[in-house]
């Protein structure tokens, strides 16, 4: 059965969707992740959708469930390098994945994850000062 | 109807059906004689004769749309088109087909002296053929014009939105002009495409040379910020004028989500603020 790779670095854990994802593909993510980030004591996961040139509402369901489960289990996720074209049709359709929060590569996720960690957030990072 | 003697009046009158129809030219374009040289007429008349010769030899007919009129046709596109550039108007540009009705009417009813019959078929067949050869001039005419105003447009909305790096990682848009659904697409792309090649993670949106913002513009904003968000960074919209700020709350925009701030000098400085910079005097 063909499951996508989860990377741990430090504290956070790192995935990569490289391929088209289908029903058991997605169902098999959640239940890996879910187990990693109880397992590994996760504090944050990196989801890098920098491969996907397609994402319909399936794909953004399943990234807000990964996120609401993974805050249950209090770690933070941060989706990654979404290709401009992808962003253009998301927003387009209506579908601009409230909750979730992102970041243009692996590098500021990095970062945002850690200030999350040391508790710099404010509500969705929003502020006006 | 009777077999059109068409094709053998002007064989045989070539020459003189020639000279009357360039009269006629000359005399039609006299304001503008110095634009289009006489050899020039003389060439275009040449082959438009040829032309014509040629499909009524073959029982064209006055339908001009089937493959016997297929060179007439391009040679009067290539024709208006021509005329078109060189600043004719389509009046003056269709004035070439009608000017020989003329000449050619004159040898018509020199053939057809004896025959009132025949001269009034033959007068029709001739003159429903030249109006449809004319009309097409003149549309190829108008088609041409809008060829270029469309590609004027697509110019202009390419230039008319540029994005600028104001510091590392922050970008500004200064939005000029109107914002319909088109722009915003070519909004759009352009500010994802500088967000993923300067690493940006902070945009500004100025609308200070945007005139009016409607519903319509106000949702095309919020999809650019949305879109701008799914790609790691924050927008900030700037350069909102008094005027705008009150059509916002009238027209129940909510911008709740989105920081806003009235200058583009103050939206700088919560962007450096953000980036935990300060600018102090040295």
């Amino acid at each position: 059965m063909e499951r996508i790779p989860i990377l741990k670095m430090g504290s956070f854990l790192l995935v990569t969707i490289q391929v088209d994802m289908h029903d058991q593909l997605a169902l098999t993510l959640q239940d890996d992740l879910t187990a990693r980030i109880v397992a590994d004591r996760a504090s944050g996961v990196l989801i890098d959708i920098s491969a996907l040139d397609i994402v319909d509402s399936f794909i953004g369901r399943m990234l807000g469930n990964i996120a609401g489960m993974a805050r249950v289990l209090d770690a933070e996720t941060v989706v990654v390098g979404m290709q401009p074209s992808v962003a253009i049709t998301l927003v387009e359709l209506g579908l601009s994945l409230p909750g979730i929060r992102t970041a243009l590569n692996v590098d500021r996720g990095m970062e945002l994850l850690r200030s999350a960690r040391n508790g710099e957030f404010g509500g969705d990072g929003r502020q006006d000062g | 109807m009777s077999k059109t003697r068409l094709p053998d009046i002007i064989a045989h009158h070539e020459k003189e059906l020639l000279n009357e129809w360039l009269q006629h030219q000359n005399e039609a374009l006299s304001g503008r004689r110095d634009r289009i040289p006489e050899t020039q007429l003389r060439a275009n008349s040449q082959d438009f004769l040829r032309a014509l010769n040629e499909a009524l030899s073959k029982n064209a007919g006055a339908d001009i749309s089937r493959p016997e009129w297929t060179s007439m046709r391009d040679l009067l596109g290539e024709f208006s088109r021509n005329r078109a550039t060189q600043g004719l108007t389509p009046t003056e540009t269709a004035i070439f087909v009608f000017s020989f009705k003329q000449p050619l009417f004159a040898q018509i009813s020199a053939e057809y002296a004896e025959n009132k019959r025949g001269l009034a078929d033959e007068i029709w067949t001739a003159t429903e053929l030249l109006d449809k050869l004319g009309l097409y001039t003149a549309e190829v005419f108008v088609k041409n014009r809008e060829e270029i105003i469309l590609r004027q447009q697509q110019e202009m909305l390419e230039l008319s939105t540029p994005v600028v790096e104001l510091w590392h990682g922050v970008l500004a848009l200064p939005l000029i002009g109107t914002l319909d659904s088109a722009r915003t697409q070519i909004v759009m792309q352009n500010l994802l495409e500088a967000i993923v090649a300067r690493s940006s993670d902070l945009a500004i949106i100025d609308i200070t040379g945007v005139p009016t913002v409607d519903t319509l513009v106000a949702q095309h904003l919020l999809k650019t910020v949305a879109a701008a968000r799914l790609m790691g960074a924050d927008c900030i919209i700037s350069g909102i004028r008094p005027q705008i700020a009150q059509t916002i709350i009238h027209l129940g925009v909510d911008l709740s989500g989105v920081m806003t701030k009235a200058t583009l000098a103050d939206a700088f400085q919560l962007a450096l603020k953000r980036k935990n910079l300060t600018v102090s005097r040295s």
